[in-house]
């Protein structure tokens, strides 16, 4: 995976830079917390949460187990419905395969909608270094291409961004990059969407060439869905003529009927609507609507590998909603950037290092980045059990044994110098240094210690067979102690 | 070897644990979720449509079939749309009382034409209740997906109570995969500008939907 930011410090050298940042603090406080407040009210309006998400966690994990069979099954039904399947082992060869594609269409700019798996592999660069230009259009998207700058939520990825902010990079970028912004635009949220619109539409209508990923993929029918908000995916799946999407192999359910489960869990643990505003879906290609060419580009890209173990591999479940980052105490107050991946908080501590490996500083720091508070678990709408996945990995750092590596089994050496608790200390640290982090990460773990095992997942179960894990306490001492002594706090 | 036959490798010695008498997909899944939520009339199921797509900034009107021609003439009216676009199979009696002009939605049509249009007109699919949607699918009343995209008013009509469902299960049920499709709930949105909701970043900025029956 070429996903590496690079000259990244490991997580918590970044945490600390980030949790200096006023402005980045105060609008991730801001943002997380209100997303979260609405998802709790949508998910409190179906009185069958518990049981849709059971099944999508049911439907991805046995998809997940038989993924050769879908797989092949899905690439036969895209192609009989007028589509070309390509196959992609690592993220060089998904940007070849894209860059000829392009190339091939004689076009030289392309418009995308925001797809987690492109940024993943570096598409964009990689088609600038072809002499492509690849234009973002979400308006998140546009915010950070136009400020030369990273994602850092998975929902909201201009989120670190404040509409001052917003207003200085639209007016002296949006000229570079085709209709500049209007004369004496505000910072109002209104005058700054309407100043995208009428920047990107430019390039919308003329545009040959549209590049996608997908929510899901029907393995039984070929048919790919995009959920969105802004209308921009609607623009690049329908007006150019070509279509590439680039998708994770794992992104597939088996039937039609599945999209029934989803289709309610991802919009309300997403953007904690009941539904989200535009949802396509398109089966190869149709007479005379959309694009007359449409070519799949399957991206493995260390998905095998992360399927190789049995304890990581539920991480491939993920259908990213993003609830996790929201309730998560150690990214409301680093940031999604201190995670060097396109995919930051929980998700990204459990995906990031197994999708890359643990070999640099950074992803050998990543398994650390939490508190194990347990609340990203209680959210997921697939049941990822993202705290089992984080102790499974610091075993794995800190003691080596066999992993997979680009399909071979290779034997993982304890990191080198106890780099691993020397990344877990320094986290610690860095928690312990701010105490707001620390108190809320208790006090969730005491909230959710029902749902605490009362046994070591993975290699750790040989260990805690014999021994009771030590119960988490029902209340933090420090909420003991101010309840108990008049408010003073603990020195 | 072709990385198709690599990856498939890859999975298949990555999954080496699971049994070959893995439980199968007819039993794999427990479907112990509803199919719609809590338990209502047709009329108001109905009247959850209309309060559902109201709450996301759609507007909504309702009218019997007698009234559906002077209702639409009187939304195209009030927008002052000049030019309306029609796709090929509606029912040419829904219009017969608006001035607009007619613009026919050919294939030949360039997205530049359809951003000069003031108005589109459909009928769906599907509407779902729960959740305040209505699908399109690219039927002959429904035309092609970009004439609901590019033009910045979109009014479409929902026969009410045979064209709605409760819930997202009911719907999938009642939609063809092969077409392609578009569930829309409320005017395109953003909240990417400090959380503030804008309409209409890139589709319609209005939505108006009529609920005739
Ligand atoms: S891990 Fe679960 S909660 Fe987090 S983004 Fe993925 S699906 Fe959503």
């Amino acid at each position: 995976m070429s996903g590496t930011f690079v000259g990244m410090p490991a997580f918590p050298k970044a945490a600390q830079r980030a949790v200096g940042n006023e402005t980045l603090r105060g609008n991730l406080r801001h943002a997380t917390h209100t997303i979260r407040a609405k998802r709790a009210t949508a998910v409190s309006e179906v009185s069958d949460w518990a049981a849709l998400r059971e099944a999508g966690k049911q439907i991805k994990d046995h998809t997940l187990r038989h993924l050769d069979r879908y797989l092949e099954q899905l690439e036969a039904s895209v192609t009989a419905a007028g589509g070309t399947v390509h196959w992609a082992a690592d993220a060089d060869e998904a940007n070849r395969i894209v860059a000829r594609l392009v190339r091939e269409t004689g076009e030289s700019e392309v418009v995308k909608v925001k797809s987690m798996a492109t940024q993943e592999i570096g598409l964009n660069e990689a088609l600038e270094a072809e002499g492509i230009r690849a234009y973002e259009t979400d308006l998140a998207e546009l915010i950070v291409q136009l400020g030369k700058d990273r994602p850092s939520h998975i929902l909201v990825p201009a989120i670190h961004r404040n509409r001052g902010e917003i207003r200085d990079i639209f007016r002296s970028q949006m000229g570079e990059w085709g209709r500049p912004a209007p004369e004496g635009l505000t910072d109002t949220p209104a005058e700054l969407a309407e100043a995208a619109r009428l920047h990107l539409r430019e390039k919308f209508l003329r545009a040959k060439v549209g590049i996608s990923g997908a929510n899901f993929m029907v393995a039984e029918t070929g048919t790919l869905v995009v959920v969105e908000s802004e209308g921009n995916g609607r623009m690049c799946l329908t007006l150019p003529e070509t279509l590439i999407s680039v998708v994770g192999i794992e992104k597939i359910v088996p039937t039609w009927r599945d999209l029934e489960v989803f289709l309610q869990t991802l919009p309300r643990s997403s953007t904690a609507e009941r539904m989200n505003p535009y949802t396509s879906m398109w089966t190869g290609t149709a007479d005379e609507d959309g694009p007359r060419t449409f070519h799949l580009v399957l991206l493995d890209n260390g998905r095998t590998d992360t399927l190789a173990d049995e304890v990581g591999r539920q991480a491939l479940r993920c259908i990213r909603c993003s609830a996790c980052l929201n309730v998560c105490p150690v990214y409301e107050r680093a940031g999604g950037h201190a995670y060097g991946s396109v995919y930051p908080g929980p998700i990204g501590a459990i995906l990031s290092p197994q999708l890359r490996g643990t070999a640099s500083e950074i992803d050998a720091s990543l398994p650390y980045a939490s508190s194990l508070c347990g609340a990203c678990y209680e959210v997921c709408p697939v049941a990822i059990d993202i705290p089992e996945v984080l102790v499974h990995l610091r075993e794995r750092v800190v003691e080596g044994g066999q992993v997979t590596r680009e399909g071979n089994k290779v034997v993982l050496q304890p990191a080198k110098g106890h780099a691993a608790e020397r990344a877990a200390m320094r986290a610690a640290r860095w928690a312990f240094t701010h105490p707001g982090a620390l108190r809320t990460g208790q006090r969730l773990a005491s909230r959710t210690r029902r749902l605490h095992p009362r046994s070591l997942p993975g290699p750790g179960r040989a260990w805690s067979g014999t021994r009771d894990l030590p119960p988490v306490p029902p209340e933090p001492f420090r909420d003991w102690w101010q309840r108990t002594h008049g408010g003073e706090d603990v020195k | 070897m072709s990385s198709r036959e690599r990856i498939l490798g890859r999975v298949r010695r990555a999954l080496a644990d699971v049994p070959q008498d893995d439980t199968p997909y007819d039993q794999a899944i427990e479907r112990g979720y509803l199919r719609e939520h809590g338990e209502r009339s047709v009329a108001k199921t109905v009247d959850l449509l209309a309060e559902n797509l109201a709450d996301y900034r759609a507007i909504v009107h309702r009218c019997t079939a007698d009234d559906l021609a002077a209702t639409i003439a009187g939304i195209l009216a009030a927008r002052g749309s000049k030019t309306v676009l029609v796709p090929p199979g509606l029912d040419a009696g829904w219009l017969a009382a608006a001035d607009a002009e007619h613009v026919p939605d050919g294939s030949g049509s360039t997205p530049h034409e359809l951003d000069r249009v003031d108005s589109v007109i459909t009928a769906c699919a599907v509407a779902i209740a729960e959740t305040g949607t209505i699908v399109l699918d690219g039927s002959p009343d429904q035309g092609r997906r970009r004439i609901t995209l590019v033009p910045d008013h979109h009014i479409c009509v929902v026969r009410v109570p045979d064209q709605v469902v409760s819930s997202v299960p009911q719907a999938l049920e009642r939609l063809d995969p092969v077409r392609p499709s578009t569930w829309i709930s409320g005017p395109s949105a953003t909240s990417d500008i400090e959380l503030d909701r804008v309409e209409g970043v890139h589709g319609p900025r209005t939505l108006e939907v009529v609920l005739v029956g």
